[in-house]
């Protein structure tokens, strides 16, 4: 399953909750060293696709193969190896707020390995630096912004050089600027640490300046998978509805 | 008509089950966890402080005035037939068999278990419980077992300190303040006072700390539906762990008396 450098490949997913469908029969290859984004609508499933692929959820029906093993069939002793490959920014950052910014940062590398603990701090402040959060060691979480919040739960995720980041929401919340800014900091940190990064959200606009691969997610099916660019000149009606949303003349049928 | 009364009773029926299976469960897998290396020692320490240490002040207070109490209205009951001197025993008794443990455990169950099922329960709808499972760290050994160790352990602690100022409340009351002959209240205590009578309040006070613990955690666990679930979260586990230490108080009583 590691061909043609597919790192991620969901077969036939299917999930229902209390009879309403959530998933129907979802399939998608995520290649290694992109940017794949997942587009839909809010409530329209994207969350849930996302636990899945990281066993947070089990679904009713389908595989995903992550580098060779379906984790839809491990045990969470299994799960948890796969887990450590894995890196996630949440929707509100979920920094743990009994700790300050810099024991957040270092809570995965401390857990994890036996390093000496100036090498963990080193690290820490190191990537708290390439978020441009230097200086900011000893605040609590709740004494920063949200756009704050996220940044450090980027530098959280990346701590321990993961090969797949999760990207959930990443600028909702957020005001323009500050969504701006952390989409720049996505792009920056994949072009220099060239991981894979998944990225679901509803806002269209932001999603384009950084996708190299984007997903349409609708009524429970990728209904549409391809460059940007092949997004915008899709025929398909659904779609077309979603770009014109944006309420850019011209957006849906032109290119990048 | 006798359908709805049916589906209403098995539906509570049925939650209640499932509440206790999943408060059982709870239990086993905090417990579980305490025996697997390497053992967080940190957060034990640090939640044995904020359950032990800052819950002393309130245990403390609710303790001498529950003794002193006890030596008010004992003496009251006792003057009727002259038997004054009896008023240290039934302070004694009462605080180390009955009244130290179960009011320290109603105590930290209002002041420490409302915290856990609050704390829990934020970090459960701000996604930090789900943010240490994808760290591949397991959330009840980081969050569940370390408060129900250190409730185990603490609660007795507490308990000892309540019996004690207790005491010295009931010996404030009565001898200073109601003229009791001292040689009377003490002589009397430690002849009818047994270290059985101490050894059993400290045991049910170590099982009222699992029981408010696990429910707190528990409850704080499986939080959901954001603030308002929170709060829902944290009045059920004081309610349950409340009417659970009374069930559980009668119930070890007659099992060690």
């Amino acid at each position: 399953m590691n061909d043609n450098g597919i790192v991620i490949k969901i077969n036939d997913l299917h999930k229902t909750f209390a009879s309403q469908k959530v998933l129907d029969g979802v399939n998608l290859e995520i290649k290694r060293g992109e940017i794949t984004v997942i587009i839909g609508k809010s409530g329209g499933g994207k969350s849930v696709l996302m636990k899945h692929l990281i066993g947070l959820l089990k679904p009713d029906s389908g595989e995903i193969w992550i580098e060779g093993s379906d984790i839809t069939k491990l045990n969470e002793k299994d799960l948890n190896e796969v887990r450590k490959k894995f890196g996630m920014l949440f929707q509100e950052a979920a920094l743990f707020d009994s700790m300050n910014v810099i024991d957040n940062v270092a809570f995965p590398v401390r857990e994890h390995t036996k390093l000496p603990e100036k090498e963990i701090l080193r690290m820490a402040q190191e990537r708290l630096r390439n978020v441009g959060l230097a200086g900011f060691d000893s605040k609590m979480p709740s004494e920063l912004s949200g756009g704050m919040r996220k940044r450090v739960g980027l530098a959280r995720a990346l701590i321990l050089d993961p090969d797949i980041i999760l990207f959930d929401e990443p600028t909702s919340a957020l005001d323009p600027i500050t969504a701006l800014t952390i989409l720049d900091l996505i792009k920056e940190t994949q072009e220099r640490l060239q991981k894979t990064y998944v990225v679901i959200s509803h806002d269209i606009l932001g999603m384009f300046r950084i996708a190299h691969k984007v997903a349409m997610l609708y009524n429970g099916r990728i209904i549409e998978f391809g460059t940007p660019k092949e997004i915008r000149q899709s025929k398909k009606e659904e779609i077309k509805e979603f770009l014109k949303a944006t309420g850019i003349p011209g957006f849906s049928g032109g290119d990048r | 008509m006798l359908v709805n009364l049916i589906k209403r009773i098995s539906g509570t029926v049925v939650y209640i089950l499932r509440e206790l299976g999943g408060i059982g469960l709870m239990f086993f897998s905090g417990v579980y966890w305490a025996f697997r290396r390497p053992l967080k020692l940190n957060y034990i320490f640090k939640q044995m402080e904020f359950i032990g240490v800052k819950s002393a002040g309130v245990v403390i207070i609710t303790g001498t005035f529950t003794g002193m109490v006890l030596a008010l209205q004992s003496y009251y009951g006792f003057r009727k037939f002259g038997a004054e001197g009896l008023v240290g025993t039934t302070v004694a008794l009462s605080m180390t068999r009955e009244l130290g443990p179960v009011l320290t455990s109603l105590m930290v169950t209002g002041r420490a278990g409302s915290a856990m099922a609050a704390e829990l329960g934020t970090m459960r709808v701000t996604e930090q419980i789900d943010a240490l499972i994808v760290m591949a760290l397991n959330p009840i050994k980081y969050l569940v077992t370390p408060r129900v160790v250190a409730s185990f352990f603490m609660l007795p602690v507490l308990t000892i300190v309540s019996d004690f100022v207790g005491i010295v409340g009931g010996w404030l009351v009565g001898v200073k303040l109601l003229g009791i002959n001292e040689g009377a209240f003490i002589n009397k205590m430690t002849k009818y006072l047994e270290l059985d009578d101490i050894y059993n309040g400290l045991v049910k006070a170590a099982c009222f700390g699992i029981i408010l613990s696990v429910v707190a955690c528990y409850k704080g666990f499986y939080t959901k539906g954001g603030a308002e679930g929170v709060g829902r979260s944290t009045t059920e586990s004081v309610v349950i762990s409340s009417v659970s230490i009374l069930i559980a108080d009668y119930v070890l009583t007659s099992l060690m008396f």
